[in-house]
């Protein structure tokens, strides 16, 4: 009997005061929903500089970035800069990702070394790198010298806090294990230590690659004569607008693309990590 | 800390004597002596809080910041089995038997090892890939790996679900049958010390207050009358009234 009403479809589409049970949560998720906004936004560009709402002195329009970006990539300026560009960010992420570690490891595994570093790179960390441009330009002028310093001076504080802390929260149970089997110190440190500080190591890469771009994106446009943002600045000289929107695409792409590699080098590595989370 | 008990008697592995362990001025271990004889299986038995860890860890070397005095001779030469398998989780399984293992033939000996705790072909898993119990027998083959004279194990099979630790008796009957350390087991399990051990002695106050010498053919069972004669011996040791059994 019940049954049988169960199974004729048309009880339960004739019963309009029962209302669908709101379900709790945000429900399904939008296919590509995270290009909904972006796509959006260029619309709106498009169609505001095809209607003319948009003055070109203000904002150029796409088709113009685009042509741009050609003739600058078939006249080498485009290349030529990014050169420039991409060697001083790596050059600094490199030298302050080495430093940052190094310190991270002395103040991670001695107790001098920790009362000896910690204190100032935590007062350094509290100025921004770009406030000591004033006195780098000082020291070192206004060459690549300077440039690729203060790069590395805004890479090396989040690379040493992460490493540190990854350091220091490594479980006590495994330092334990290390001395129930006497280990040697360098087999310690390379069985033990580096494994288990890699983590926040990798998370303060990822902080500091952003720290990269950043720190370049000012030191360009301090009397630079090469450069992504030489270009821009050169740009701003002459109203060009679409020069200006390239090089901010180009930054955007450059921070993208190297945030992703150190993420596909973190699922790498912590891979061990994975087999627990799928 | 650890040095040889010398000439003296040489089928002495482990030698404790007037031990001293302080925590807070709350004297945990009080003039303990304990001595184990090479190749013995001793089980050691006591209320929770008793000591037993911290005697454990004192013969281990694991108490540096412990107040506390006394005599400690064990082998340079022993090895620790953690009530938590406590492999490294970024390791594979063969190097974390390798783990601290010296000399040439290093893998050939690890790969035996795993192969006497039944995880031959496993040598390339993740420990979280593996089961609790199958982590155990990978910190045993890590403890075994490396010939210790010495065997320290505080509770190894307290995690484990009774149908496994009765497996993992088996294991360890055998393994220390073929290898011949002295061992020292922590355990909470009356019925577990006397299937394993030579000798059970039961921390009590500080002190060794009994001490048991297990004399029951090999395969050890309920079914013994001896067996449940030492389980109520030991049980009473321990402070638990057994009348309504
Ligand atoms: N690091 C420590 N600091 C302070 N007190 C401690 C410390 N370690 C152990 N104790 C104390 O020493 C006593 C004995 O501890 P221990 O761990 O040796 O007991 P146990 O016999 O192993 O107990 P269980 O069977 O519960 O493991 C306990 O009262 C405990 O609180
Ligand atoms: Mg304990």
């Amino acid at each position: 009997m019940t049954a049988s009403v169960l199974t004729r479809p048309r009880t339960a589409a004739t019963i309009p005061s029962r209302k669908p049970r709101r379900r709790l949560g945000l429900g399904r998720p939008i296919p590509f929903g995270a290009a909904v906004g972006p796509v959006l936004l260029l619309t709106l560009w498009t169609v505001g500089s095809a209607v003319g709402w948009l003055d070109p002195r203000t904002l150029s329009a796409p088709w113009t970035v685009v042509t741009t970006a050609g003739d600058l990539i078939a006249d080498g300026r485009l290349q030529e800069n990014l050169t420039v560009s991409a060697r001083r960010a790596g050059l600094g992420l490199a030298i302050g990702v080495l430093i940052g570690t190094v310190l991270a490891l002395v103040a991670g595994l001695s107790r001098w070394g920790e009362a000896i570093l910690d204190g100032p790179i935590q007062i350094k960390r509290a100025i921004p790198a770009l406030a000591l441009i004033p006195l780098l330009v000082l020291w070192l002028g206004i060459g690549e010298q300077m440039k690729v310093t203060t790069i590395a001076l805004g890479v090396f504080v989040p690379v040493y806090i992460h490493t540190h802390n990854g350091l220091r929260s490594i479980d006590s149970r495994y330092v334990e294990l290390g001395e129930s089997l006497r280990l040697r110190p360098a087999e310690f440190i390379r069985r033990i230590v580096l494994p288990g500080a890699l983590p926040g190591f990798l998370l303060g890469l990822r902080f500091a690659v952003v720290a990269a771009w950043l720190s370049l994106v000012v030191v360009e446009q301090i009397n630079s004569t090469s450069g992504i943002g030489y270009m821009m600045d050169l740009a701003r000289e002459y109203g060009q607008t679409d020069v200006i929107i390239v090089g901010l695409v180009l930054y955007g792409l450059l921070g993208l693309v190297s945030d992703g590699a150190v993420r596909l080098v973190q699922r790498k590595a912590l891979s061990w990590r994975r087999t627990l989370a799928d | 800390m650890a040095t040889h008990a010398g000439g003296l008697t040489a089928t002495r592995t482990v030698h404790v004597q007037r031990l001293v362990r302080r925590f807070e001025n709350r004297t945990v271990l009080d003039g303990l002596d304990l001595d184990v004889g090479a190749g013995e299986f001793v089980a050691l038995l006591g209320r929770s809080g008793s000591g037993k860890s911290t005697l454990l860890r004192a013969l281990a070397g694991l108490d540096r910041d412990v107040v506390g005095s006394g005599t400690v001779d064990v082998p340079e030469n022993s090895s620790v089995v953690f009530q938590d398998a406590r492999l490294l989780p970024w390791q594979r399984v063969l190097p974390n038997v390798l783990l601290g293992l010296r000399g040439t033939d290093a893998v050939r000996r690890g790969q035996a090892a795993l192969a006497e705790v039944g995880l031959a072909g496993r040598e390339r898993a993740w420990p979280n890939e593996l089961s609790g119990g199958e982590q155990q027998r990978v910190a045993l083959a890590r403890s075994l790996v490396s010939e210790p004279e010495l065997l320290l194990a505080d509770e190894p099979f307290g995690a484990l679900d009774a149908l496994t630790r009765i497996k993992m008796h088996g294991l360890l009957r055998e393994l220390c049958a073929r290898h011949r350390p002295a061992v020292l087991l922590v355990t909470h399990d009356v019925d577990e010390a006397i299937t394993l051990a030579d000798r059970v002695v039961v921390l009590d106050g500080g002190r060794i207050a009994v001490e048991v010498t297990i004399d029951l053919p090999a395969p050890r069972s309920h079914r013994q009358p001896q067996f449940l004669a030492y389980q109520e011996l030991l049980l009473h040791a321990l402070g638990v009234d057994q009348t309504e059994g």
